[in-house]
Parts: structure tokens; C-alpha cells; sequence
């Protein structure tokens, strides 16, 4: 196969919602040490998992989808109330990338976020209220009320944390897969960002270096379409991010980010990719945030119908509809699945609300490990 | 509290303790490795890590690309998965680069995640002038990471002491900026050869003395005792104390030496205006010192310039001996 045929059949995509980019543009006579076979990726169809998939596995992730929604509206209603102060970042629309991707994981795979990052901690299995504490600021939080929305680790549950300054998480991920590496481990990391950190310096040089130590982490862009007002189409000029990946020799992938089938079998493939040692790959999840950047977003850099026209992607709304057609469930089931979501984010809410304060005493010790 | 290798005989260069104390940990613990530009076959821009990629191999003398914020987001990385990763920054200049990752993670993840996790990480980096490198090869950055809760800073003087507060920066859970002055590599002193850690935040008087204090740190140690031998002969005894840790810092043993002389002087290379001598300044007023005090407490610091590159422009940035000296004698007058 000529290369120039690889490529095209490569960008045309075999599947639905998933398009694959790999290099093919090596100059004559150069030598890499990758592969030219670890360049590519074979996505299944999406479809497939319907069928694959136990019903509670597929019941679970509608679960998660549901939960992260309405974790969200609450903290929402919880600012609104004034009963949390300083911001918070809400991922309402992307349900589908959290829960897609933690769906490819083994229980002790790791993953490293961002500051948009409470559907990752759901989707990772982390303890609701325990987190309700942490968004309020609550002693018994995941973090003690020190952290708050923008950094929720759960370390015992492989959610090594998010960070607040974007793109900080990249770098500090390929240090997460050199331990995995030079311990032996077949553990692999998900190391979520942002289209806006895309951008930074701390991108590229991470990915570089991911590359040339082939080390087990599945790089996630999220595309939201925006960086705070920013959009994608003026901070960059190319139409996917995942062709950033061409440039370190790593698979890059972009994919449907509002069809969660899409996404986990995505992750799933990409996750096979990097535990059989043939180094990291880019996943570009496509989505779109319904809120805005932050609690200060007027939402003026935006139009009105280009929101609407998202919603109508809306992903919970297309995996219920998936699963019905499916045959998985009918629409009560899954309407039960979404109002017991519902009920264990008030549960949550409500206990979370009545735990301790933490106290100011003693809190210079707290800065440095013993 | 006696210090290790006292009566020590082996003498080996500051960059050979530095090195012995890398190998050292490294065979005591498989999670010990080094990270950073050309420290293999190139043995490091100073050729500290000379020989030891033949030892340890390429997994854990890690040569990486020129990718200063990727370097330190890796061992930011891998400190939190248990890993104890000592990062070369080839000169302290470049850790600027590295900052998002000190500051904004390694700094905050053990306080900002509630304690429950921990950042183990070395950040060893070639600091000073006096090579003619000139401004952006020179630069001693100890105060920007002093001003951050969760950074630890070491500036070792002597052979010994680079030695052993390299150990305990390995062995200690906490990032810390390990600064080690370039003009010291090639300085000799009495090193144990065993593996000995000597804690951080404890101070030690370097030589002892009646008529004032001097609080000296990395290349300004050997300086002031230069300058202290000097003022013996016109029977003004100083009394040097090299802090070694610039955080945690040993407030007592400084103030205890103030009460005792009734005069300070504090020395470093950094320039003045927001530099670490300020720092100690406001402690020793701040304490029971302030009341033995015969004179104002006095700085004598690097100028607020870029270092410059011409050989007399570059000396006349930095305090020197003679210039410790004059400072020192004048204030040993002052009042009296």
C-alpha cells in the first residue's frame, strides 16, 4: 500500500463519528523508531458495543451520564443559593466524553483532568457526596475543602486530580506513565485537556516527549469549541486537533465526543494501543459546552442558534434514544435509571450539606508531606 | 549537635560529593532516578552525572529533550506516583520554564489535594555567576521559590554539606530547589564516604566569633570566612553562619548568634531588592535579638542588575571579599 492511499483511507474513517489521522508524510529514507504499523488504530463500529456490552454495563453508563448532569445543575442552584463561593466550570454537554472514556478502563487504570473535571470524577467511579463535600468546602471532602470544584482527586481511585491552571495536567501525565513505565505496570493513564491548552508550549513539549519514551497515556483533548471566549476556529488553523498528533509520530483520532458508544470504543481501541506498549495516542473528543466558560461568561462570543443546534446533540438525549432502540431497555427503564440519578445527586447534596467546616487552626502545618 | 565527617580525612570536590550522593541513593532505592538535558554520555552540562548512565543505565539517567516544562511536569509526575525523581535543570536560569509546573502543581498537589498525596521531587540546579555566562547564565533565583508554600529551597557551601542535604532532599516528601553554585564545583572538602543525610533547616556556624554575625549562604560562605580570616588580623573575630537551608530556615541559630554579637551582616549573590537577606532581616528584628542589637542590621547583596558579561562588570555585581571585608569591618565599627 502506497502511503498516499494509507492516509486517504485513513481520514475517510471506517467507522461512523471517527475519523484517523496518521502521519504518512515521512520524508524518503527517514528513520523513526516508531513503527510505521503503531501509526494507525483500529476503531470498531460504535454500534457494536449495543450488542457487546452487558445491560448493566450500558445501564451504568447512562447512570453516570445522568448523575454528572445533575451534579451539575445542583452546583449550579447550590451558587445560585450562595451556598458555594468562588466558581466553578460546568461541563453540562459533555457527558458523553467523561463516561465514554472511563468505560474503556480496567478498575486501576489512572486518569489525570482538568479544572471542567466533576463528570470525570463521577465517571470514575468517585463517591458522590464525598465530592458534594469537596464542591462545598466541607471537612469530609475529597480534598478536605482544601481543593474545592477546580481540584478533586480521589487517589485511591486512580483520579490522580484536576488542575486548575490549563494544560497543567499534560506534563505532570507524562510523569504518571514514566513511573507506570519504569515500574513494569500495564496500568495506563487518560490525561483529559482542553482544546484551549492545545495551544500552550506545555502541550507540545509533553506529547514530544510521551512519544519518544512510548509511555501509556491516552492523551483526550476535549474540543468544547471554546477556550473561555476563544474559539477554535480563530485560535488555530487547522480544522481538527487531533492532526497535532502527526507531529510526535502518535496516532491522533477525532471522534464524535457526543455519542458515548463513539468514544468508548475509541478510548477503548486507543487504550489497547498503549498498554501493548507502542507508546501514546491523541483522542479528540468533539463537543460543545452548554454553559458557559465559568460563572463570569456572559456568553457573548456565541450565538443563540449555535447553541441550540448543540443541544440537539444533546448526549444523554441520543444514548437513551440508542438504548431504546436497541432494545436495551424501553423508555421507562431509562427514564428510572435518570430519576434515580437525580435522586442520589439530592441525597448527596443534601448530606453533604450538613458535614463539618473545616478549621483555619493548625492549617500552616498542612503545607509540606512529613 | 555534631556534624558528619568531623574529623573526616577523604577530601573530593563539591561536584563529586554532589555525584556520590546521586549514586549513593540510587543503589539504596530503585524509585531514586535522574532526569534531565545531556546528563548521559555528556555526563550533564557540568559533568556532574559524569559515569553514572554506564551504572544505572538509560531508564534512570534519563536524558530528555530540551523540554524544561515537560522535564519538571515529569518528575512533578512521577513524585506522585511514589517515584523519587531528582530533575537537573542545567542552569537555574531555565527553571523559569519549569515554574508552572513547580509552582502551580508540585508545590500545591500535597496541600490542595488535602494531604493525600505527596510530591518527592529534586530540582537540582546550577546556580551563580562568575563563568562570564553572562545574564541569562548566571542568575540566582532562590527568592521567586521562597515566596511559594510547599517548595522547600537548599543552597549547600561546602563538599560535606552538598553531600549530605542532598541526601535529605532526595529522602524528603516535599519539592525542593536544590541550588548548587557553579564556582563550587570545583572546591574541595572533607567528604564521608558513607551515606549520611544532614536535615534540612538546621543552620551551622561555619566559624565562630565575637564581634559581629555574618549570615552567608552557598558561594558567599567561603567568601565571608575568606574575609572573616582577613579582619582576624586586624582583631575583628566574625562569626559566620551558613543557613544552608534557605527554607525551613534556622531562625535560632541566627538569632542566637545576633544575641551574641550585637551585629549582622547577611550576604548573598541574589540581587538585593526582594532577596532572601530582607527575609532574614525581618526575622532577627522580629526576635529577641532586636534588644542585643549595637547597630542596624545590615545587607550586603548582588546589585540590581542582569549579570553582566565583561569580567569587572561581572565581579563588580557581586559581593566579593574585599567588599565583604569593608562592609564587614564598618559595621563592626559602627557606633563605637
Amino acid at each position: 500500500m502506497t502511503r498516499s492511499s494509507k492516509k486517504n483511507k485513513a481520514a475517510t474513517g471506517a467507522v461512523d463519528g471517527v475519523t484517523v489521522y496518521t502521519t504518512g508524510f515521512r520524508s524518503a529514507g527517514f528513520r523513526s523508531a516508531v513503527a510505521e504499523a503503531d501509526l494507525s488504530l483500529e476503531v470498531a463500529d460504535a454500534s457494536r458495543l449495543l450488542e457487546e456490552l452487558p445491560r448493566e454495563k450500558l445501564a451504568w453508563m447512562l447512570q453516570k451520564m445522568c448523575e454528572i448532569r445533575y451534579f451539575e445543575e445542583k452546583a449550579e442552584e447550590l451558587y445560585v443559593r450562595g451556598q458555594v463561593h468562588g466558581t466553578m466550570h460546568l461541563s453540562i454537554g459533555m457527558e458523553a466524553s467523561a463516561v465514554g472514556s472511563a468505560m474503556a478502563l480496567r478498575s486501576d487504570d489512572l486518569i489525570i483532568h482538568h479544572h471542567r473535571g466533576h463528570g470525570h470524577t463521577i465517571a470514575k467511579g468517585a463517591d458522590i457526596t464525598l465530592m458534594m463535600a469537596e464542591f462545598l468546602g466541607k471537612e469530609p471532602g475529597y480534598c478536605r475543602g482544601r481543593g474545592g470544584s477546580m481540584h478533586i482527586a480521589d487517589i485511591p481511585g486512580g483520579n490522580l486530580g484536576a488542575t486548575g491552571v490549563v494544560g497543567s495536567g499534560i506534563p505532570t501525565s507524562v510523569g504518571i506513565a514514566l513511573a507506570l513505565h519504569m515500574r513494569g505496570s500495564d496500568q495506563v493513564l487518560l490525561s483529559f485537556f482542553g482544546d484551549g491548552a492545545s495551544n500552550l508550549g506545555e502541550f507540545h513539549e509533553a506529547l514530544n516527549m510521551a512519544s519518544v519514551w512510548k509511555l501509556p497515556v491516552v492523551f483526550i483533548c476535549e474540543n468544547n469549541q471554546y477556550g473561555m471566549s476563544m474559539s477554535v476556529k480563530r485560535s488555530m488553523n487547522i480544522d481538527r486537533i487531533a492532526k497535532r498528533a502527526c507531529a510526535y509520530a502518535i496516532p491522533g483520532v477525532s471522534v464524535d465526543g457526543n455519542d458515548v458508544l463513539v468514544v468508548c470504543q475509541t478510548i477503548k481501541a486507543a487504550v489497547e494501543h498503549v498498554r501493548s506498549g507502542k507508546g501514546p495516542v491523541l483522542v479528540e473528543n468533539v463537543t460543545y459546552r452548554w454553559r458557559g466558560h465559568s460563572k463570569s461568561d456572559r456568553n457573548l462570543y456565541r450565538t443563540h442558534e449555535e447553541m441550540e443546534s448543540w443541544k440537539e446533540l444533546c448526549p444523554i438525549k441520543r444514548f437513551k434514544e440508542k438504548l431504546v432502540e436497541a432494545g436495551v431497555m424501553d423508555g421507562e427503564e431509562a427514564e428510572a435509571i435518570d430519576q434515580e440519578a437525580k435522586a442520589t445527586i439530592d441525597h448527596a447534596a443534601e448530606e453533604a450539606l450538613a458535614f463539618p467546616e473545616p478549621s483555619p487552626e493548625n492549617l500552616e502545618d498542612e503545607v509540606y508531606a512529613p | 549537635m555534631t556534624e558528619p565527617g568531623e574529623n573526616e580525612k577523604r577530601e573530593v570536590s563539591y561536584l563529586e560529593a554532589v555525584r556520590e550522593a546521586m549514586i549513593q541513593e540510587m543503589r539504596r532505592d530503585p524509585d531514586v532516578f535522574l532526569m534531565g538535558e545531556d546528563v548521559g554520555v555528556y555526563g550533564g552540562a557540568f559533568g556532574v552525572s559524569r559515569g553514572m548512565l554506564e551504572e544505572f543505565g538509560p531508564e534512570r539517567v534519563r536524558e530528555t529533550p530540551i523540554s524544561e516544562a515537560a522535564i519538571a511536569g515529569a518528575a512533578t509526575g512521577a513524585a506522585l506516583m511514589g517515584m523519587r525523581p531528582i530533575m537537573e535543570i542545567m542552569f537555574m536560569d531555565f527553571v523559569t520554564i519549569s515554574m508552572n509546573q513547580l509552582v502551580n502543581q508540585a508545590a500545591k498537589i500535597h496541600f490542595m489535594f488535602g494531604g493525600k498525596a505527596s510530591i518527592p521531587l529534586v530540582c537540582r540546579a546550577p546556580a551563580g555567576s562568575g563563568t562570564g555566562a553572562a545574564a541569562q547564565h548566571c542568575q540566582s533565583l532562590e527568592a521567586l521559590f521562597m515566596n511559594v508554600p510547599g517548595i522547600k529551597v537548599v543552597a549547600p557551601s561546602t563538599p560535606r554539606d552538598v553531600k549530605g542535604l542532598l541526601v535529605a532532599s532526595i529522602r524528603d516528601n516535599n519539592p525542593i530547589i536544590f541550588m548548587e553554585h557553579k564556582l563550587l564545583y570545583r572546591t574541595k572538602g572533607p567528604v564521608p564516604e558513607e551515606l549520611y543525610a544532614i536535615p534540612l533547616g538546621r543552620a551551622e556556624v561555619k566559624r565562630e566569633g565575637r564581634d559581629l554575625t555574618v549570615v552567608a549562604y552557598s558561594i558567599m560562605v567561603p567568601r565571608a570566612l575568606e574575609a572573616a580570616e582577613q579582619l582576624a588580623a586586624e582583631g575583628i573575630e566574625v562569626e559566620v553562619v551558613d543557613p544552608r537551608s534557605l527554607k525551613p530556615l534556622d531562625e535560632e541559630t541566627i538569632v542566637q548568634s545576633v544575641c551574641k554579637t550585637g551585629r549582622v551582616l547577611i550576604i548573598h549573590e541574589a540581587p538585593i531588592t526582594g532577596g532572601v537577606g530582607g527575609e532574614i532581616a525581618a526575622v532577627i528584628a522580629a526576635s529577641e535579638a532586636f534588644d542585643y542589637l549595637d547597630a542596624p542590621i545590615r545587607r550586603l547583596a548582588g546589585l540590581n542588575v542582569p549579570i553582566p558579561y565583561n569580567r569587572t562588570l561581572e565581579r563588580a555585581a557581586v559581593p566579593q571579599v574585599e567588599d565583604i571585608v569593608a562592609a564587614a569591618r564598618a559595621l563592626a565599627l559602627e557606633g563605637r
